[in-house]
């Protein structure tokens, strides 16, 4: 635990926070742009969640303690997913704190409490957004494992350095099982991140809602904690993906100049990445939640076939 | 390209080949169908071009060369000159539901697996691995064959079927006789016209081509 | 050297002890008869003490490490009772006290509201007589005295279960549960005969020790039926699929407090039985074993939160859940079954830390699951989901209680649960070092039903919290009578909660405590296997395998809440109250909520092949007209489908055989006098 690891930390936590809301508005203006709109720029999201903290919080009348520390227990355990895992250098002495299965669980967590905050007012709205939120994220976890599960096959491990250390900085080896776990994690990043198809992050319908559903009583500067939460999770959703799949990059252990390549590399690969999210989201329709079951299926099947591949060519 | 990456991108291929059985298993529209059709004899021709390559047989770079002719470019064609003309537009429909059928599909292939797994350990091919893909890729068109409604799925079916036992051949002995392949290739054809000239028969004498329409011809009181 | 033997003495004598103390209530009770309050506490007090010193006795025996044995010439001539005390025992002895302590001081509160116009004394006897068993099967060292306990145990749990017994469901529950436990204890008898017979032969009675049934070297055919005979007997009293049937049935209509024991620790004393047969006394097995039981783990695990998931009723919820989790146990066992027979003692010790870690767990945090289902019960007189709502107001102790097993339950870090299941998952990812590629294939897909089976459990725990103490009250009863529980029932749960949390953030410790426990069972440890094995980190394998450290998570998840809320409170704040947005719908009523029946709609759509279910929606007359429904009654109907495969087949054969038999007994006595005459015919003809 060197300077050098505890100063790396500290700035990865400051990107995490500083840099999610633009992920987002990169998202949202190439999507505007695709979809022919004009956009309000890459900042809109800092002005919103700006705006939020300076207002005043309406809470229902039975609204309970749940209700009230959820956003804070959010927000907490997406920062803590934040600091453990490795995307500008593998020098990161939080991250062994918890493998790639502990990181589930820690997504499993905000999934909890922010259903329970769902149900605590007691309206259907809420009801309903858990109800399916809970369905969705129990269809996609085993993919999620089968996947990372592949991933663990090849590098013979669940730590995330040490999957960084063997893809990024051993030889490259065109793995067919690697390629059906990335295409497995896709569908399941835009499960667990709600996109289309799986749920419209910008609806405010009851048919279309998930997670809007779940925060739709939040207000003032507990929505904005949920909010930023929220775009700090597609951050890292996006990062755990980099940074098992395409870590070439990521400095590597005690070697401050790598960090400039590897910012550069990361805001590169971040754009890119946004991309392909809108033309996914652009190019298909929101499903009918009971065709998920086929949607997260096949997510499933690509990663029991990389599991496979694993074993029957490599 | 070093023998072991050009191996490597094999298997790649290979992978490929196994997914796109896959995506023929689970794809609903008649059209989708026909290209994973395409792109899988696409995958096949450069995978057999590639073993050629790595093992100096040039015949073949001529049987990758039909491959991309027959099955890539003229048998969709005609499918899909088949598919215009009857005037198909709606999905064709499964007998057993989808994720089932994946269940089924993962099964059969672990099956394939366990089956080529003697095979594999004591054969002395570059090749060896991919043999347990080629089986799972018979097995899964037949897979196909046996859930689907629709006369012209069952037939893709059978064509993915003739795909698989092809990839086994390159994997098992390198390709086989330079006869045998055109005699093949050409019975592939003619079955595809008298498959075209028998859907115009049925369609006119069903008003479908739903193969469970057939059950009609029990002759049950 | 003196201190050491000083320690052996205290730890088998401190267990003996707990034993008498238990047995005291049964003595002391009828005598204070009159005096129920002091009864109660008097009573419910010796028990706790009597845990305690289980406890105790449990810590000291897996710390040293140390083997006691002692012969009691209790029994039969000849066959004398043999106690033994060694650190799977004293592990078993700890999660029994452990549970059962926090239990008896919540019963103390418990029992004073609950048996209000019954006996206590019958209770306090029978719920004595219970815990007794349990530690005398857990001590028991040869198959009669083993066999006594067991059929202690089992038989005032029945009487426990049946205390309510004015209700004719409790009546027939109990009666199901009586059969089948004397089911599985047949089975139990027939697997300790072939063991005892092999041991010693046929003819001698001294084969009946645990002692020679360990010296024996079994033939493959004889273990494998002495195997399966156990774990038949065994499983049918933990309430694997299929012999899970009783559960749902006994575990509900017994008193809350017994409820937690019979799930918390009832049902690991039949894993107590597994692994000392199979790791203890048939050593040698082939890995299909391991295969069966990892097999019928998956499928409890997966079937019974499914099940889990369709229940209204908070206890019946609970006690299918049970079947999960005693199939994430044998999945444990399973796995640790294979590494075995496959030799590799390290992995094999991960995965039986695994299912030991997860053993003390769930009696952990299901106990405490069921202490807030009988505070819910005892306040709201309701045990039906749907009638709930809204409780967090009224309890809240309850509520933030039942919430911390909610959250153990659903392993979520940094609790205890989640150490167990991050344990089974890293056992789950060593299959490839089998190098039996069919195996390296088939296990992980395993790995994918753990994890279904985890996302379904939150899910379904979600539901159980959300409806019951979450939103607008349901019921149509008033909502004044409900208040919080007294301060014993809080301290039995904080306790157990208390515990769950501890047992969360410091595993390294528990671990290193239970390493002598997997270095006797399958030959290896954990603690020696890793690099860095230090206070805060858990590495099974290596560091660089994979690392959790449940400590660092909860202190850091504290520091960033308390500075996110520092910053935000740094000015002053305040919240307004309104009435509830709803997206602007103003006419809302409690009725217009989820139900837990709603909430598992989805699943019940895509998960509903494996159930029997009917649902049907009627319109109520009268009906106007048929596009405008007035009033609608929903009918939802979801059935078991192994009662139809397997128990009504099964009751209906048997009760055709005894119909058949039954024309035997014709009620004229000449009949039995030709009976008796022809036996004697026989009898002089063939001897």
């Amino acid at each position: 635990m060197t300077a050098y690891s505890i100063g790396i930390e500290i700035l990865q936590i400051l990107i995490l926070l500083l840099a999610a809301p633009a992920f987002t508005g990169w998202v949202r203006t190439v999507k505007c742009r695709m979809q022919g709109r004009t956009y309000a720029g890459i900042c809109q999201p800092y002005r919103n969640i700006v705006k939020l903290f300076a207002k005043e919080v309406i809470l229902a009348e039975n609204a309970s303690w749940i209700f009230r520390s959820t956003p804070y227990i959010v927000f907490g355990v997406t920062v803590l997913i934040g600091a453990i895992i490795p995307f500008i250098s593998v020098d990161l002495p939080f991250a062994a704190t918890a493998d790639v299965i502990a990181l589930v669980m820690l997504f499993a967590i905000i999934r909890f409490f922010t259903a329970l905050a769902g149900m605590d007012i007691g309206t259907a709205f809420g009801g309903m957004g858990s109800s399916r939120e809970m369905t969705i994220s129990s269809l996609a976890e085993p993919a999620m494992l089968m996947a990372v599960f592949t991933v663990s096959l090849a590098v013979n491990s669940t730590s995330l350095t040490h999957m960084v250390n063997v893809i990024g900085h051993g030889e490259f080896i065109l793995r067919p099982s690697l390629a059906f776990a990335v295409l497995a994690f896709i569908m399941v990043h835009l499960a667990e991140t709600g996109r289309v198809p799986v749920d419209n992050p910008a609806t405010h319908l009851e048919l279309t809602m998930v997670h809007e559903a779940m925060i739709l009583e939040y207000s003032g500067r507990h929505l904005a904690l949920i909010e930023w939460a929220g775009m700090m999770k597609l951050f890292l959703f996006s990062v755990l993906g980099l940074s098992i799949f395409c870590p070439w990059g990521i400095a590597a252990s005690g070697d401050p100049a790598g960090l400039f390549v590897a910012l550069l590399l990361l805001t590169l690969k971040l754009a890119v990445l946004g991309v392909v999210v809108v033309l996914i989201e652009t190019g298909l329709a929101k499903m009918r939640f009971f065709r998920l079951t086929e949607f997260l299926g096949v997510a499933f099947l690509l990663a029991t076939l990389g599991m496979l591949s694993f074993f029957i060519l490599e | 390209m070093s023998m072991s990456f050009a191996a490597q991108v094999n298997s790649v291929m290979a992978a490929l080949i196994l997914l796109t059985s896959f995506g023929l298993l689970v794809q609903r529209r008649i059209l989708g169908l026909i290209h994973l059709f395409a792109w899988q004899g696409l995958f096949l021709c450069i995978s057999t071009a590639i073993v050629g390559y790595i093992t100096g047989m040039h015949h073949l770079f001529i049987s990758s060369l039909m491959t991309l002719s027959f099955k890539v470019i003229l048998l969709p064609y005609i499918l899909y000159i088949l598919v215009r003309k009857l005037d198909i537009r709606r999905e064709s429909e499964t007998l057993v539901n989808i994720p089932r059928t994946m269940m089924i599909g993962i099964a059969l292939v672990i099956f394939s697996y366990h089956l080529t797994a003697p095979v594999t350990q004591l054969s002395t091919m570059v090749t060896k691995s991919t043999l347990a893909v080629a089986l799972a890729t018979v097995m899964l068109g037949l897979l196909m064959m046996v859930t689907r409604r629709h006369a012209v799925t069952q037939i893709i079916g059978f064509l993915a079927m003739e795909n698989g036992l092809f990839f086994a051949a390159t994997s098992a002995t390198y390709g086989m006789p330079m006869v045998v392949e055109l005699g093949v290739a050409l019975d592939l054809l003619i079955a595809a016209f008298i498959f075209g000239i028998f859907f115009f028969h049925i369609s006119t004498t069903f008003d479908s081509l739903d193969v469970e329409q057939m059950a009609k011809l029990k002759e049950e009181d | 050297m003196c201190i050491m033997k000083v320690i052996v003495m205290n730890s088998f004598d401190i267990a003996i002890l707990s034993v008498f103390l238990m047995l005291s209530p049964v003595l002391v009770s009828p005598c204070c008869a009159r005096y129920r309050n002091l009864n109660i506490t008097l009573s419910f007090s010796l028990t706790a003490a009597a845990a305690f010193a289980a406890v105790v006795a449990g810590i000291l025996s897996v710390h040293t490490g140390i083997t006691t044995s002692a012969v009691l010439q209790m029994g039969l001539p000849d066959l004398p009772f043999h106690l033994r005390l060694d650190p799977l025992a004293g592990f078993f002895l700890c999660v029994i006290g452990l549970l059962a302590l926090f239990v008896s001081i919540y019963s103390i509160g418990y029992v004073k509201g609950f048996a209000a116009n019954r006996s206590v004394v019958r209770f306090v006897i029978f719920y004595s007589l219970f815990i007794v068993g349990m530690l005398l099967v857990v001590l028991a060292d040869d198959a009669f005295f083993f066999l006594v306990a067991w059929e202690l145990m089992a038989s005032s749990s029945y009487f426990l279960v049946m205390y309510e017994d004015e209700k004719k469901e409790n009546r027939r529950a109990a009666y199901l549960y009586l059969v089948v436990a004397h089911v599985g204890a047949l089975a139990i008898l027939l697997s300790f005969g072939v063991m005892a017979g092999l041991s010693d032969g046929f003819e001698s009675f001294q084969g009946y020790t645990f002692d020679s049934m360990r010296a024996t070297h079994y033939p493959v055919g004889w273990a494998t039926a002495a195997f399966f005979l156990a774990f038949f007997g065994f499983a049918a009293k933990a309430g694997v699929i299929p012999l899970h049937i009783w559960l749902p049935e006994a575990h509900p209509v017994a008193p809350s407090n017994v409820s937690a024991l019979m799930s918390g620790v009832m049902l690991k004393t039949s894993i107590y039985g597994i692994v000392r047969i199979t790791f203890d006394f048939l050593k040698d097995y082939p890995w299909w074993w391991g295969g069966i039981v990892l097999a019928l783990g998956l499928t409890s695990a997966v079937l019974g939160v499914l099940y889990a998931l369709m229940q209204h009723d908070l206890k019946r919820l609970l006690a299918y859940h049970s079947v999960e989790n005693i199939g994430i146990i044998l999945i444990g066992l399973g796995l640790s079954m294979i590494f075995t027979a496959y030799h590799f003692p390290a992995l094999a010790a991960l995965a039986m830390m695994a299912a030991l870690y997860h053993t003390l767990n769930h009696a952990m945090f299901k106990g405490l699951l069921f202490m807030g289902a009988g505070a819910v019960l005892h306040a709201t007189d309701e045990r039906n989901m749907e009638e709930m709502g809204g409780l967090i107001h009224r309890m809240p102790w309850t509520a933030c209680l039942f919430l911390i097993g909610c959250v153990s339950i659903a392993a979520l870090p940094p609790f205890n649960g989640f150490v167990s299941e991050w344990l089974t998952f890293q056992a789950f990812l060593l299959t490839p070092a089998l190098h039996r590629p069919i195996l390296g294939l088939l296990i992980p897909i395993g790995a994918a039903l753990l994890a279904l089976t985890g996302a379904l459990a939150a899910a379904c725990f979600v539901k159980a919290f959300g409806v019951t103490f979450l939103g607008h009250w349901r019921g149509h009863s008033s909502l004044q009578k409900v208040h919080e529980v007294d301060w014993h029932m809080r301290s039995g749960m904080l306790l157990a909660a208390l515990t769950c949390f501890l047992l969360g953030i410091f595993p390294t410790v528990v671990i290193r405590w239970m390493d002598v426990l997997t270095e006797r069972l399958v030959g290896g440890s954990i603690g020696t296997a890793s690099g860095s094995f230090d206070w805060l980190r858990l590495s099974p394998i290596a560091p660089e395998r994979a690392s959790y450290s449940g400590f660092s998570v909860f202190i850091a998840l504290l520091f960033v809440v308390l500075v996110a809320w520092f910053f935000l409170h740094v000015k002053k704040t305040t919240v307004r109250r309104v009435p509830i947005w709803d997206c602007g719908f103003e006419k809302i009523n409690a009725r217009m909520q989820y139900t837990a029946t709603s909430f598992s709609m989805p699943i019940r759509r895509i998960f509903g092949f494996i159930f029997q279910i009917r649902e049907e929606t009627l319109a109520v007359e009268p009906v106007r007209h048929p596009a405008y429904p007035e009033k609608l009654q929903y009918r939802l109907r979801v059935r078991d489908r192994f009662r139809y495969w397997l128990y009504e087949p099964i009751n209906a054969g048997a009760y055709y055989v005894a119909r058949k038999v039954g024309l035997l007994q014709q009620g004229r006595i000449q009949v039995y006098l030709i009976y008796s005459f022809v036996t004697i015919i026989v009898l002089l003809v063939f001897l």
